[in-house]
């Protein structure tokens, strides 16, 4: 029986790159497969080419030259959910986030697709996540969408039927978006209450201002709440994780540095964020732009000054007095806080500090939701699949509330829990911990927040600005 | 000629793909580097079709097809073995059974557990856990590596030393045989009349057929578990202290040893709380009754700290306890950080030879300019000294490959083995007549051939394949002295 074996090629020395973004951490990837079982699309389809292990192989055959880029390897490196996942058990310390995303720039640069294909990425990342504005307009035009009764017609009516795939599932995902004064700015600075603990300069986010306008409020009564004065650029942008993710690396760069900008300017002792894409994306800045010698140490700077809302509230014990939440919840760890800032205990400590709250734990609570960023649009076939696994581990937690710290999770979690027929609700950490604040408020155990930050009145306050 | 193959490849498609489906046959070349290799990366071979059965009846349809057409097959778990006993064979076909891999049954009354082979090993235990059973073998793998791999190799792991391997775990098996019959060897219970084809079956490294369905113990978790670390400035103390721990008429659990370069790599990754100075480090761990746990404890930290410990400390919770293990399970890989390939030796020495052994283990490697980290269980003596190298610098590999048959020859010179629990697999095949004699070779041949008589379940693995020991292949077939006799017969 012929049975060839070959000894490795002796490979080319020289960096290796895609889309001249270095890829060199596939030499790390020392093929030991621990990374296999912690692979979402892996364990939903069992093929190597869709574990970490099998694209880091990938990877590295294109930057070496072996392969091209045809269609398959291009459809097995988009399947990934860049969950990050694989880097947690990586005990090689591959860097894989970054490996996935120079890949998929190189993705974008041969294989650009149709035009249905280019004109959804033009307009999501040339168009709205570059103009703070224009995705207003945009959130202004849905929100008329889904009040007119035109989104009922089209669900109803079966017109959802006809859209393209990826059109249809965003349909279905679509957030009814909030009424103006919700989507409207926070104010520029929202002051510390009792001893200052620091300045904070928080994140709003792009998607995040427009649909959870609500949870950024939230953030900010409850750090100030905790000492902090609040800033609040009104200058800032997206932070140009989505496009980085998504394979657009010129706009990648550009947001950031934008971003950098604006936020050296608050001149805060912290960069507070709300949404875990934004945050792991805002920690590797310093890598991002490690090129670029007018820029390198300020973004190296600037990232260690990022800190998630959880991870930087479970610094010190919450500021009291917490009312109590009689309710049972369940965490779900966002792979960009969990893998992405590996913040894991942070959160459950935070949690265990609301009176009355009981929290049971989730079965592969670290797992992707399939929301990943637009993965969910782009890939809705396996987005669904990694769904349903996360409902059905929700449910069986019989929890009424999932907890998470992330738009995309809890816009996914939601359309999930609904399609299911499930009543259990979904909350940003900071909606929780800003209930506990208010019902320690009604309590009468402190002082009413006031003004354009009040709760309860804090929408209509908003919405004069 | 060309097209010739194209087409009958593309026939053989069509049937493949009438038998697990289209979605379950990859064909694409680019697809099929995927699987060119395990976890050993020296060793490269590209099958022309992966497919992913979901049943016994799948397996079994693909390897008649296969003995029909002529064409080799190799069964596939996670990719993790480290001696290319999943190999590919080159054009052959890779039968993945990742897709076969649910906890068919539990029963808990009678301690055992039906599962299927890709199931993950980790994911059994955790499957039985919140009853309070686990699996009993260990592999550092166990996070990725599958039952059906265990099986395949007879793995052990730490916890070898007091549980046994695989084979001690195995009741029964259902197997699609090398000609495509689906059999039962063994069954649910203890005992079983007749030979013992379970422990045949079991490390016959994917050639002697498909195991489908798996009945293993699963046994009740400790009441109590106490892992101590014991901290050396020299790794002769450390050795010493293996031996006295034993010698003591102590049965940990499992003793392990961790020398410095390991040491640095698992701490670079994860922050384990080994001391990166120290020249070596045992973790002990003992489980069992809570009563006289204690007491046991102690004369383990005294036995280490006779021996020279500088450091004695035993791990306060539970979660101190999983970081020790995480970075010795995770140690293969955390080369990862160190040096980007390495090849893990899997030898096996009698316990008393382990300072004479580590010594010259390390003296070979350096000799042949390269570096070494020894990461093992010595409990048992079972060496795994991991070769570093760097696969772009033109010459290593040569110089690896060499000081792995240095170490191998020594381990037999001094009474051992070749292999503890990684297989022979591809990696280690030249190494077999280190310990056995061509007779010996002869009669393992018989052995297969009886199981696998048409040589293409899974060829070119475990037997010698250099001039003086070509394998005895369908085509090279001999009969044997007592075959030419009458005394038997081939079938």
């Amino acid at each position: 029986m012929a049975h060839t074996v070959q000894a490795q090629p002796p490979v080319a020395a020289g960096r290796l790159a895609l889309h001249g973004l270095s890829v060199e951490g596939v030499n790390q990837c020392v093929h030991c497969g621990l990374c296999l079982a912690s692979c979402p699309t892996f364990a939903e389809l069992g093929t190597e080419m869709d574990s970490p292990r099998g694209r880091i192989f990938l990877i590295k055959a294109l930057a070496e030259g072996r392969i091209a880029l045809g269609a398959s390897t291009a459809g097995h490196l988009e399947l990934c959910l860049d969950c990050r996942a694989c880097e947690t058990v990586c005990p090689a310390g591959v860097p894989y986030g970054r490996l996935i995303e120079a890949a998929k720039a190189e993705i974008e640069r041969q294989r650009p697709g149709g035009v249905l294909r280019r004109a959804f990425r033009w307009l999501n990342f040339g168009l709205l996540l570059t103009s703070p504005w224009r995705l207003r307009l945009a959130a202004t035009v849905l929100r008329a969408y889904q009040t007119s009764g035109l989104g009922w017609l089209v669900r109803r009516g079966g017109l959802a039927r006809l859209l393209p795939g990826t059109l249809a599932a965003g349909e279905a995902l679509l957030p009814p978006l909030p009424p103006a004064r919700e989507r409207a700015a926070l104010p520029p600075r929202i002051p510390a209450e009792g001893a200052r603990r620091a300045r904070v300069a928080m994140l709003t986010g792009c998607i995040q201002s427009v649909v959870f306008g609500a949870h950024n409020r939230a953030t900010a009564r409850v750090l100030a709440r905790n000492g902090c004065d609040v800033v609040v650029p009104e200058a800032q942008g997206c932070c140009g994780a989505l496009n980085a993710h998504g394979g657009d690396h010129a706009r990648a760069l550009a947001l950031a540095r934008h971003t950098i900008e604006v936020f050296e300017a608050a001149a805060a002792d912290a960069v507070v964020v709300n949404t875990s894409g934004c945050g792991a994306h805002m920690k590797g800045y310093g890598h991002l732009l490690a090129d670029d010698p007018a820029w390198a140490e300020r973004a190296r700077r600037f990232a260690a000054s990022v800190v998630d809302v959880a991870e930087f509230l479970a610094q010190e014990p919450l500021r009291g007095p917490l009312g109590p939440v009689p309710m049972t919840v369940t965490y779900h760890d966002p792979c960009h806080v969990v893998h992405g800032q590996k913040i894991r205990s942070e959160p459950r400590r935070l949690l265990a500090q609301i009176p009355g709250l009981s929290v049971v734990e989730l079965v592969e609570s670290d797992w992707c939701c399939g929301s990943a960023g637009i993965y969910n649009l782009t890939q809705p076939a396996m987005a669904t699949r990694l769904l349903r696994r996360k409902i059905g581990h929700v449910v069986a937690t019989g929890a009424e509330a999932v907890v998470t710290a992330n738009p995309g999770c809890i816009l996914q979690i939601r359309a999930g829990l609904a399609a299911h027929g499930a009543t259990t609700r979904v909350l940003h950490i900071v909606e929780l911990l800003d209930q506990a604040y208010g019902s320690a408020s009604r309590g009468g155990a402190s002082g009413e927040a006031s003004g354009e930050m009040g709760r309860g009145s804090a929408s209509r306050g908003g919405a004069s600005t | 000629m060309a097209a010739l193959a194209e087409f009958r490849k593309a026939s053989l498609r069509r049937e493949l793909e009438s038998i697990v489906g289209a979605s379950a046959v990859l064909t694409d070349p680019d697809e099929l580097l995927a699987y060119e290799s395990d976890g050993l990366t020296m060793l490269r071979a590209l099958a022309d079709f992966v497919v992913f059965p979901t049943s016994a009846e799948h397996v079994s349809a693909v390897v008649r097809l296969a003995n029909r057409e002529g064409v080799p097959f190799v069964a596939r778990g996670a990719g993790t073995g480290l001696s290319g006993g999943c190999l590919p064979a080159e054009g052959g076909i890779v039968v993945s059974l990742m897709r076969m891999n649910r906890v068919l049954e539990v029963d808990y009354e009678n301690q055992i557990a039906v599962v299927e082979p890709g199931l993950v090993n980790l994911h059994l235990s955790w499957a039985v856990g919140r009853r309070g059973y686990y699996y009993a073998p260990d592999p550092s793998s166990q996070q990725a590596c599958t039952v059906g791999g265990n099986i395949a190799n007879n793995s052990g792991g730490p916890h070898t030393l007091k549980y046994g391997v695989t084979t001690n775990h195995v009741l029964g098996l259902e197997v699609v045989m090398p000609d495509g019959e689906i059999v039962w060897l063994g069954g649910r219970t203890r005992a079983s009349a007749g030979y013992d084809l379970v422990g045949v079956f079991v490390g016959s490294e994917g050639t002697f057929g498909v195991a489908t369905k798996i009945v293993v113990r699963i046994l009740k978790k400790p009441q109590a578990v106490k892992t101590v670390l014991a901290v050396f400035d020299e790794i002769d103390q450390a050795s010493a202290a293996v031996s006295a721990i034993i010698a003591r008429g102590l049965v940990p659990a499992a003793v392990e040893m961790i020398d410095q370069l390991t040491i640095q790599a698992v701490e670079d990754a994860f922050d384990c709380g080994y001391p990166r100075d120290a020249a070596a480090a045992l973790l002990v761990e003992l489980d069992g009754l809570t009563v006289g746990m204690e007491a046991q404890a102690e004369r383990i930290v005294q036995a280490c700290r006779d021996s020279g410990a500088r450091e004695v400390r035993t791990a306060r919770d539970e979660a101190e306890r999983q970081l020790l293990w995480k970075g010795r399970k995770s140690a293969f890989g955390a080369y990862g950080r160190i040096s980007p390939a390495y090849m893990v030796m899997d030898g096996v020495i009698p316990r008393t030879k382990l300072p004479y052994v580590l010594r010259r283990v390390n003296d070979i490697v350096a000799a042949h300019g390269l570096r070494v980290g020894n990461v093992f269980h010595a409990g048992d003596g079972n060496l795994h000294p991991n070769i570093l190298y760097d696969p772009r610098r033109a010459g290593e590999e040569a110089r690896v490959l060499a000081a792995g048959a240095a170490i191998m020859r020594l381990c037999a010179e001094v009474g051992g083995s070749i292999s503890g629990e990684h297989g022979i697999g591809l990696e280690k095949a030249d190494f077999m007549p280190f310990i056995f004699s061509p007779d010996d070779l002869a009669l393992m041949q018989r052995l297969k051939n009886a199981f696998n008589s048409s040589g293409l379940c899974n060829p070119g693995k475990i037997f010698p394949t250099s001039k003086s020991c070509a394998e005895v292949g369908p085509a090279a077939y001999r009969p044997h002295a007592i075959e030419e006799k009458g005394l038997a017969q081939r079938f």
